[in-house]
């Protein structure tokens, strides 16, 4: 079994991969979450190190786009787009569904790590509103009363 | 410029476009990620293996991007007789391949049948849905698959870039543009040759072209499915803007929200520079060029200009104040062109056809055409492309088959949270970038977002507010209080603690935050009010004065009941009920405890007989 590599030096790769530069700032952090699923601080200090920029910028730019998580976030992303074209069809009634079957708000992850609720403005499948996306795969044309049948098919397949 | 290059470009285009061989007969499935959402990748691995089963290897099937008619999918269109197929399964193909495929015959249950006619309609450009588009941008998606650059060679890809560079001076790209009357796609309606020559005039060096796909606003993908169906268009697009205005170094700024985008502009752009149409010495002459991709990371804001650059600078997506613009010092304070996805995909159709035929389509003031996204509460759900002058009844009755399920229109927003509410009386008019902005919307990236009589205005006004209240960077004050105080408003007339004066305020606040804001984010956020005000006065004054919310949707100013004469007692609610508010006997009417019910409208999705009243 190979070693588990340590948040910092992973974090340097990433850094390098981008040439060192402050300018891939986002493509940074971007790629540091998609290693770790948000972005540790020991992440972000090792990210400012390297890049030679004071840890204010890099977190300026963690929290002032909404994509970046500062906490860890559950195992499956549940993503409810509130774009115009879902939220005349329904959304919030699907975010309620959501809120209450997970016992979560959006931002907020399930105690034991599976779950996490989030909102996106629009993903651009509004053909197919009320659209709910949960880690990658789209569910269109969404109502309230399939909200539980799908929570409980991830449960199961996670189990 | 190197003297040869006026032969070497076409010369060295042609042998790249012959080494990829003739057209074929071929099948195109929707992989756009309206059709992967319902399932049509499996489709299309089903149409492969069925093929090779049935020995029928001169047939190709081509995975494209977005063909527009989503609430259809998956679809299928067979060619070269153009049979249109709507939701697919896995278990149609072998029939499809057999009869269709094999024989021209057509497959009955999978045709579009007319819903007011009930006549069957075989091809796609007999779907009323399409018969009145015109599209010259958005209609080469069905043609290709968007993963492959030869694909792209076939329809003629790149033949424009190859004129450009060999045929015309940068400052003859710019005027044929100009000529064409092409004007920016992503809102603001900017003359895109205005700006090209003012990057082309202006000192600096280097100078940036970038192509903006922070489609932001909800409720339009059309930029999406640009870069997903065809990202060779816009990166030729590009390409030529950059020779025209003298720039080496390009940006595509692409949504976070949009990976299969990414995913297939990545694959286009490696495949350009391997054929040598991006990277050094392009097709021979002496102009090099190459595409960086930018991913955003989800702010609305990153859409407006300086706010972009911020963003691929690495840093917070702020605006600045534009005292000196884009065009002198946009991206690290150089000139830059920046126009939207969209805008470089009508590029290369002005160049290959020329302005005069360009300019030929449209209005007066707005030339070619644009694509909308046809959404919300319309029958035919999907993005159309259309002449610039079209009436939005057009738009809507013919192409949009109407509203569903028998309600009545009641309104159609445009222009996304910068936009406005246009009522029934104003269906008749001709939609250009100067008559939407007249009657207080605009043209935005090209969202309409259809609403109908259960749709409230004031529901609508406060959460595109609350949209802007999340999405204000925060930088001037006149947008992030102020956006803050309109939408508490808002909140409180739709929570029925609505005042005397309410509205006043609102139109009030409007003006001082349109004046006083530092982006065109504030100046425009008081849009949806102002608008919906303007339009919708007495839906506001019903939550004001009477506490009661007509089209049923705020939660504050509505009760859910049963009618007792519509149920029968089936138990639907029941169990979706997730309050316990719904109790009964089998088989009796169901009654609704008010204290308990939160008005999710689990039960209203639910009930079969329409037994829920909402009040």
């Amino acid at each position: 079994m190979t070693k588990p590599i340590s948040v910092a030096s992973k974090t340097k790769q990433i850094v390098k991969k981008h040439g060192n530069s402050k300018s891939a700032m986002i493509a940074v952090l971007q790629d540091i979450q998609e290693a770790f699923n948000y972005l540790p601080k020991e992440a972000l200090k090792t990210a400012a190190k390297a890049m030679n920029v004071p840890m204010s910028r890099v977190y300026e730019a963690a929290t002032f786009y909404t994509a970046f998580s500062l906490k860890p976030r559950g195992k499956h992303i549940v993503k409810i787009c509130k774009g115009t074209a879902c939220h005349v069809r329904g959304a919030s009634i699907l975010q309620d569904r959501f809120e209450t079957t997970l016992g979560i708000k959006p931002g907020q992850t399930t105690t034991d790590g599976k779950f996490s609720l989030e909102t996106v403005n629009c993903v651009g499948a509004c053909a197919l509103g009320p659209v709910v996306v949960i880690d990658t795969d789209y569910h269109g044309q969404l109502t309230v009363n399939k909200v539980d049948k799908i929570i409980k098919k991830i449960n199961e397949e996670g189990a | 410029m190197n003297e040869n290059s006026d032969i070497q470009a076409h010369e060295i285009l042609d042998n790249l476009t012959l080494f990829y061989g003739p057209k074929k007969k071929f099948v195109a499935i929707c992989a756009g990620t309206g059709c992967r959402a319902s399932g049509s990748l499996k489709v299309k691995e089903a149409l492969e293996a069925e093929l090779k089963k049935q020995n029928m290897n001169d047939v190709d099937v081509l995975a494209t991007g977005c063909l527009g008619f989503c609430e259809k999918g998956p679809m299928v269109v067979i060619h070269p007789d153009k049979y249109f197929y709507q939701h697919v399964k896995v278990e149609d193909v072998p029939e499809i391949v057999s009869k269709t495929v094999a024989n021209g015959e057509v497959i009955s249950r999978l045709v579009y049948r007319h819903p007011e006619t009930k006549k069957t309609l075989y091809r796609e450009d007999d779907l009323p849905f399409y018969k009145k588009q015109h599209r010259i941008v958005f209609g080469q998606n069905g043609m290709l698959d968007p993963s492959k650059i030869e694909a792209y060679f076939n329809i003629n890809g790149y033949q424009a870039l190859a004129k450009a560079l060999s045929e015309m001076t940068p400052d003859q790209v710019i005027s044929e543009v100009k000529k064409a009357g092409l004007r920016g796609r992503g809102g603001g309606g900017f003359h895109a040759a205005v700006k090209w020559e003012g990057v082309r005039r202006a000192h600096g060096d280097p100078k940036y072209v970038i192509a903006n796909g922070d489609e932001g606003d909800p409720g339009a993908y059309m930029d999406r499915s640009l870069m997903e169906g065809n990202p060779h268009s816009v990166i030729e697009g590009m390409i030529i803007g950059a020779y025209a205005v003298g720039s080496n170094q390009g940006y595509i700024y692409v949504r976070n929200e949009y990976p299969l985008a990414v995913e297939h502009l990545t694959i286009a752009i490696a495949a350009a520079r391997e054929n040598g149409l991006l990277g050094k010495n392009i097709l021979g002459t002496d102009f090099s060029f190459d595409i960086h991709i930018n991913k955003g990371a989800g702010a609305f804001v990153c859409g407006e200009s300086s706010a972009l650059f911020a963003s691929i600078e690495g840093r917070a997506g702020e605006p600045r104040a534009k005292y000196v613009h884009a065009v002198e010092k946009g991206l690290y304070d150089k000139p830059t062109v920046l126009n939207n996805v969209e805008t470089w995909a009508n590029v290369p159709l002005i160049i290959n056809k020329g302005a005069d035929w360009y300019a030929s389509i449209g209005t007066e003031g707005s030339k070619g055409t644009k694509i909308f996204s046809l959404v919300g509460k319309i029958n035919n759900t999907g993005l159309i492309e259309v002449p610039m002058g079209t009436t939005l009844y057009e738009i809507i009755y013919d192409m949009g088959g109407g509203i569903p399920n028998g309600r009545k229109f009641k309104a159609v927003q445009t222009g996304g949270p910068s936009g406005g509410c246009i009522p029934e009386s104003l269906l008749d008019i001709p939609v250009d970038f100067d008559k939407l902005y007249e009657v207080g919307s605009m043209m935005g990236s090209g969202g309409m977002i259809v609403m109908d009589d259960t749709s409230c205005m004031v529901d609508v006004a406060r959460y595109f507010l609350e949209f802007l209240k999340e999405e204000s960077c925060g930088k001037c004050v006149p947008c992030r209080e102020g956006i803050r105080r309109m939408s508490d408003i808002l909140e409180d007339i739709c929570a029925g603690r609505g005042k005397e004066g309410d509205i006043e305020l609102l139109e009030t606040m409007g003006a001082a935050i349109a004046d006083g804001s530092l982006c065109a984010l504030g100046g425009s956020a008081p849009n949806p009010v102002l608008s919906t005000i303007r339009y919708f006065r007495e839906e506001y004054e019903t939550h004001i004065k009477e506490h009661r919310c007509p089209a049923g949707v705020c939660k504050a100013l509505i009760t859910y009941s049963i009618d007792a004469e519509k149920c029968t007692g089936c138990g639907v609610c029941v169990k979706v009920c997730a309050t316990q508010a719904i109790t009964g006997e089998k088989k009796k009417a169901h009654v609704i405890d008010k204290d308990k019910c939160t008005r999710c409208g689990a039960c209203i999705q639910s009930c079969k007989f329409d037994a829920i009243n909402v009040k």
